[in-house]
């Protein structure tokens, strides 16, 4: 019933549709990336400090 | 779809969150937690951690002015302490899953169960082993260099092993292979920032077991996180039609 194009996904997509989505993805990527491994706020770094060593993030 | 992409990252960081906590508990926590008591004994302040033996709070107080005061928040060691841990460690990695999605979707490489291990490898190339090799994974307690300075190269290797592998994967020719060899070198050979030479309580075989679960743990999390993304992926895109239809809009 779903013609192959559809169930491929990604190539189905047109550039700007890709784009769009990617670039949101990889925002709310990076800001949690950040805010659990990077941010300085001593909160965040003291929240997550046992995963910033685990996972080999610069730390203290 | 981009529903879709969405909750195949959730999924996917939601099992790989769990694996590395299991994982931590086990072997990578207890380390963390030794390290802290050689941390405690040389002064709150990590970069003087000396080793030496019966300091009190109230000494270290004056040396910790810099960074990391005694008053400050953190969670209570014990339950507290573990719900935060698991809770980044998820958050954390639904951070990696969407990047991992955006690169897939940016360069039109889909995630798959039968690629997911490759997707897998490439992250733990790309965001623990070459980071790793200029910023080996420390305890706290141990010396280290400028904290924005080890971050920034930290990206730098993360992002130049991360776009080699994205150009191999999306041009088979010679040159991109050359392009791509010279990606992941380069921040090697800008010398990641050396820790200073200070003495620290931390024994060096517990640095060294440390480094080995970090990079186990690692291998560990993008594995599982490659496999269930691939594996939500094709779950959801074998679904009838009016779901995708839904989801495209």
């Amino acid at each position: 019933m779903n013609n192959s194009a559809v169930s491929t996904g990604l190539s189905s997509l047109s550039l700007s549709q890709r784009l769009v989505a990617g670039l949101l993805a990889l925002m709310l990527g990076l800001t949690l990336l950040v805010g659990t491994g990077f941010a300085g706020d001593y909160r965040l770094h003291n929240g997550a400090h046992d995963t910033r060593h685990a996972m080999g993030f610069p730390c203290h | 779809m981009f529903r879709n992409l969405f909750f195949a990252a959730l999924v996917a960081a939601l099992c790989a969150g769990l694996a590395t906590s299991a994982f931590q508990a086990w072997r990578v926590t207890p380390l963390i937690f030794a390290a802290e008591s050689f941390e405690g004994s040389g002064g709150e302040a990590h970069v003087h951690a000396e080793g030496t033996a019966a300091h009190e709070h109230d000494d270290a107080a004056a040396v910790s002015a810099h960074e990391h005061g005694d008053d400050e928040w953190m969670p209570q060691d014990g339950l507290e302490r573990t719900a935060f841990t698991v809770f980044s460690n998820i958050l954390m990695a639904a951070g990696y899953a969407l990047i991992i999605g955006a690169v897939s979707v940016l360069f039109n490489l889909p995630v798959t169960f039968a690629n997911g291990l490759l997707w897998g490898v490439g992250g733990f190339a790309a965001f623990t082993l070459a980071p790793a090799l200029g910023l080996p994974p420390g305890m706290p307690g141990m010396p280290v260099a400028d904290t924005l300075a080890r971050q920034i190269w930290w990206f730098s290797a993360a992002i130049g092993t991360g776009a080699a592998l994205v150009l191999v994967a999306k041009v088979r020719a010679p040159w991109a292979l050359a392009v791509a060899v010279a990606l992941i070198l380069l921040p090697q050979l800008i010398a990641a920032p050396q820790a200073p030479d200070d003495p620290t309580g931390v024994p060096p075989r517990m640095t060294a077991e440390f480094v080995s679960a970090v990079l186990y743990n690692g291998a560990l999390f993008w594995v599982v996180l490659g496999l269930a993304f691939g594996w939500m992926a094709d779950f959801l895109a074998a679904r009838p039609a009016p779901q995708l239809n839904g989801a495209k809009a």
